[in-house]
């Protein structure tokens, strides 16, 4: 284990660190000037960094051979998959950012570098191989997203959302560091290999506090039910882009570090865990279903969606098998094209102010005025209710296989059938869009990028997205075959 | 791809693509060049259908046309026929042209869309009945919800979003679980092939827990009393083609459920549960007719007769006799053709007075009497007049039924009695008696295209009447597979009656049997 190795391994993070500090050195002599050129250059980095991760993923690396500082840091197929999801969120947060914050007079140079640093974390969050790994990446990316939120620092919201986000946030590291230390205390290690063998032979109920303490914590920044609170507050308040941002890449990175604390540190006490994650799992669902009902705001309405999204996700990881964790995966990466594509469409509602609209009663009748745009935030809805042929049907698919297949029938019946609630409410904004009088708010013309962006992702949630069905297989199981490699 | 069609060339791929590919065109059209596209698509549609009808070969493999390509991962795009489904898929055929004929004149605003959304179903529901894998199955199934839920909700009547919602939300709960039982089939099975499931046999203990899963899509789909409360409001507040589609093909996809999985794939639960079938479908059959008796609104009338009827069906594919299974499948091409074509009659004279109001109309026989004959002709069907097609479905199926309760048999002829009575004073209140509103009076009687959608549905529902081997030949082998299927396991009947076998001698000859 050398340390020109480890440098190699950990290539991409070091990447992104230091092209974060030469940006910021731009940013600090050109100022605000030079901000959309940062951004292009942070777009050229992100890109840079998922064909430098790619290999792992397609090589399908795992174990010894890529883990790097004596195993603090693995570059397996795994990370890199969660990696490339990242990547891609925090790219498109980036796209979009200039045309929303032009408007407020508010694109700063940080902005992308804030982006960038976030990823930093994120990447280090899903590739961490050790307890203390994982909290460095987890606050990297928690500190540079609560100065996101309150990005658009003149909005009132803006800054609540960030202060929200910031006090709920500490919280949950607080809670999560606790967790680290009784399970260090238990285990005598930091590090996942050793823990998983140090707990080879059951829990003392002191560890499994420790577990759970972890799990909470994780679960605050999932934002799984009953840890979800602040989510839709935050994003309603936060700016679009960045929320974008934080349905997408923070997501993935949270639910990749669960998903390998989980099978990789406690993979040895699935049942240990399971049950945590089973009741989190329909609370989401629930919660996120009955509290998308009353709401009047898009962006609220999403982020419940989101809740109820990451529910389903967990009964992926509930399976606790192979095939679970990679139908995990695949939700993460359709959940990730639908969050895009329905982002990217929010964005491109505005009046003939240009100023966004938010309020789904606003969006009336949009299929006569906006065909085009109606149809994909149509496709959205569909997609995330999971109805067929919309592609995000098979997200649900994957998952509740898994979960039918682990034997979990009660699980599977119970998740599906609650997604019917979940229904109810994307059917509401379908039809608004489509039934509803129009109210001709939403005006004028959205630029390229956004147009190309929503084409793109839309096509990748049509039923087009099903001919994606084996690539995505193939890549998925490789990486949650990563998580499964036991040393 | 490989194709063993006619000369290897994928016939149902087409079917199924050259609808897509008119809803892609119609969808930026404007409305005549819309209903144009639309019209040509279906069109080329039924020709196609007339040659897959042409080429089937009857007594010939079980699954003909099969087509097989590898483009996904999880399931598999897997297509192929047998009679039972090129029965339905000619009815859905058929009944197409003559919806966008009816949408003809009748759709005025956002025509584009209208049309694709009507092309998208038409793609779907061939697909529900040529898919072999389970799971395509189920994609194609859980679809057509999208389509038919913007269909009600953007051209449907003054309370559509309502019906759209009930519509939407009914039929998917309905439908999930299956879905979660399909996991289960195809975990244990250890394929999702259609064909095979219908020969692997299943734990009994998991069989009844499966077919209530399957049960659930299905009797909500049919509708069955008493989850058909979405169908009245989808009916009434849908557009007339959308009416006539509904009730000619959606409403099959439950039938062709049962025949295609419940039955063949759960013989023993089943046979359980056929005391179940029976008393909802007595039920419905009583009390739906009577609360069509008592209806003002023509299209709920005809929507709550759709639901007896549709207990006459579940009858006949429940009486695990080759009787009650052919009387069903009649029953329900019977159906498709009849109900839509009282729906298109309600159509027409609603196009022209925009009201559903029974009482607004009245002496239709004096200013409409060619209006007068075909919605005679068509009332008649609906009530199983012998020598239309009604007749035959719903007297194989009650015959089949008799030999296992005839309990079941009597309540359910009642049926007949009381579905004579509401269309007969549904005729008489249309059509006979004073002209007594001056407005409906006033109405001319069927114009060219009007005739062009009655004419063949009249013929054909005569043809089935006076000559239903055509209809029964191709599914006789079929039926025959599922009735082998599930003799082992049928209920004992409390009937000791012996018949002689009801099929022609022709056709016997060529029976597998």
């Amino acid at each position: 284990m050398n340390l020109l190795h480890s440098l190699q391994l950990t290539a991409a993070e070091e990447l992104i660190s230091v092209a974060g500090l030469v940006l910021l050195l731009v940013a600090a002599w050109s100022g605000d000037r030079a901000s959309r050129a940062i951004s292009i250059a942070t777009v050229g980095v992100l890109v840079a960094a998922a064909a430098i991760a790619l290999p792992a993923l397609c090589g399908s690396l795992a174990g010894a051979d890529v883990s790097a500082f004596g195993g603090q840091y693995k570059a397996d197929a795994f990370s890199a998959f969660a990696k490339l999801l990242i990547y891609v969120g925090a790219a498109v947060t980036l796209i979009v950012a200039p045309a929303f914050f032009d408007r407020f007079r508010a694109m700063r140079a940080e902005f992308p570098i804030l982006v960038l640093f976030a990823a930093l974390g994120m990447g280090i969050m899903v590739s961490a191989g050790d307890l203390l790994t994982l909290y460095i990446g987890l606050e990297l990316n928690s500190l540079a997203a609560y100065v996101l939120a309150a990005f658009l620092r003149t909005d009132d919201r803006s800054a609540e959302a960030g202060l929200k986000y910031f006090v709920l946030g500490s919280l949950a590291s607080g809670i999560l560091l606790y967790g680290i230390s009784l399970t260090y205390g238990f285990s005598g290690t930091t590090s996942f290999d050793a823990i998983r063998v140090a707990y080879a032979h059951g829990m003392s109920i002191g560890a499994t506090f420790g577990m759970v303490l972890i799990l909470v914590g994780l679960g605050f920044k999932i934002s799984a039910a009953p840890f979800h609170m602040w989510t839709p507050d935050v994003y309603e308040g936060a700016p679009t882009p960045v929320t974008t941002f934080f349905a997408t890449a923070p997501k993935v990175a949270a639910l990749g570090l669960l998903m390998r604390i989980s099978l990789e540190a406690f993979g040895a006490q699935p049942d240990a865990w399971r049950q945590v994650i089973v009741a989190a799992s329909l609370l989401s669902i629930v919660v996120g279903a009955l509290g998308a009902i009353g709401q009047s705001n898009i962006k609220r309405l999403m982020a419940y969606s989101s809740i109820n999204n990451v529910g389903f996700m967990l009964i992926g990881l509930a399976a606790g098998t192979k095939a679970g964790a990679s139908a995990m995966l695949v939700y993460l990466a359709i959940y990730v094209a639908m969050s895009v594509a329905g982002f990217v469409a929010i964005l491109m509602l505005r009046d003939a102010d240009g100023n966004q609209v938010e309020t789904i009663a606003d969006l009336g009748g949009l299929s006569r005025t906006r065909p085009g745009l109606a149809a994909a935030l149509a496709m959205v809805m569909f997609s995330l209710a999971g109805i067929p042929p919309l592609f995000g049907f098979w997200g649900k698919f994957v998952v509740f296989q898994a979960a039918v297949q682990a034997n979990l029938l009660a699980l599977a019946s119970i998740g599906i059938a609650a997604s019917v609630i979940g229904a109810f409410y994307y059917l509401k904004v379908v039809k608004v869009l489509y039934f509803d009088e129009p109210t001709d708010k939403v005006q004028g013309n959205s630029d390229l990028a956004h147009s190309i962006l929503l084409v793109v992702f839309s096509v990748v949630l049509s039923p087009l997205g099903y001919l994606l069905t084996g690539w995505l297989n193939t890549l998925a199981s490789s990486a949650a075959s990563a998580l499964f490699h036991v040393v | 791809m490989t194709g063993s069609s006619v000369g290897g060339f994928p016939i149902l791929s087409l079917m199924l693509l050259v609808p897509l590919v008119g809803a892609v065109a119609s969808l930026k059209a404007n409305r005549e060049q819309a209903r144009l596209i639309a019209l040509v698509a279906t069109l080329i549609d039924f020709a196609l259908g007339v040659v897959l009808w042409a080429s089937y070969d009857i007594g010939g493999a079980q699954w003909q046309f099969t087509e097989h390509a590898a483009v996904f991962t999880g399931f598999e795009w897997k297509l192929g026929i047998d009679g039972i489904a090129l029965v339905l898929i000619a009815l859905t055929v058929f009944l197409m042209p003559i919806c966008i004929g009816a949408s003809w004149n009748s759709i005025e605003k956002r025509a584009g869309e209208y049309y694709a959304a009507f092309l998208l179903m038409e793609t779907l529901m061939i697909g529900v009945f040529t898919a072999q894998d389970l799971f395509l199955f189920y994609i194609m199934f859980e679809a057509g919800l999208i389509p038919m839920y913007l269909i009600i909700g953007i051209w449907g009547g003054a309370d559509r979003i309502y019906a759209s919602y009930k519509f939407f939300l009914y039929t998917l709960l309905g439908s999930v679980l299956m879905l979660i039982a399909m996991f289960w089939m195809v975990n244990e099975a250890g394929t999702s092939d259609i064909p095979t499931l219908m020969t692997h046999h299943f734990p009994v203990g998991a069989q009844n827990l499966l077919f209530l899963a399957f049960f659930a899509s299905f009797a909500v789909k049919m509708p069955m009393w008493p989850v058909h409360t979405w169908l009245p409001d989808a009916h009434v507040q849908a557009p007339t083609a959308g009416s006539v589609i509904l009730a000619g093909v959606l409403l099959k996809m439950g039938g062709y459920g049962f025949i295609r999985f419940s039955l063949p794939m759960f013989p023993e639960a089943s046979a359980h549960f056929a005391p179940l079938v029976w008393g909802l479908s007595m039920a419905a059959v009583v009390i739906t007719s009577l609360i069509a008796l008592v209806q003002h609104d023509i299209k709920k009338l005809i929507a709550y007769s759709s639901v007896a009827h549709m207990a006459i069906v579940t009858i006949g594919l429940f009486a695990f006799n080759q009787q009650g299974l052919e009387g069903s499948m009649i029953v329900m091409l019977s159906h498709g053709l009849v109900a839509g074509a009282l729906f298109l009659a309600v159509g027409v004279i609603y196009d022209r007075l925009h009201t559903r109001e029974i009482d607004r109309y009245g002496g239709l026989a004096i200013n409409m009497p060619y209006y007068a004959v075909f919605f005679l002709l068509f009332t008649m069907a609906s009530i199983g007049l012998p020598g239309t097609s009604g007749f035959v479905g719903e007297f194989l199926s009650l015959l089949g039924i008799y030999q296992e309760s005839s309990w079941v048999a009597l309540v359910c002829t009642t049926g007949i009695i009381l579905g004579a009575a509401y269309m007969l004073y549904l005729y008489r209140r249309v059509v006979f008696g004073a002209q007594k509103n001056a407005d409906a009076a006033a109405m001319p009687d069927l114009d060219a295209r009007e005739w062009a959608m009655m004419v063949p549905l009249a013929a054909v529902v005569l043809w089935m009447g006076i000559y239903p081997e055509s209809f029964l030949a191709p599914m006789r082998k079929d039926i025959a597979v599922v009735e082998q299927r599930i003799d082992a396991a049928k209920p004992k009947g409390d009937a000791n009656v012996k018949i002689a076998a009801v099929t022609p001698v022709a056709a016997e000859a060529g029976e597998a049997k």
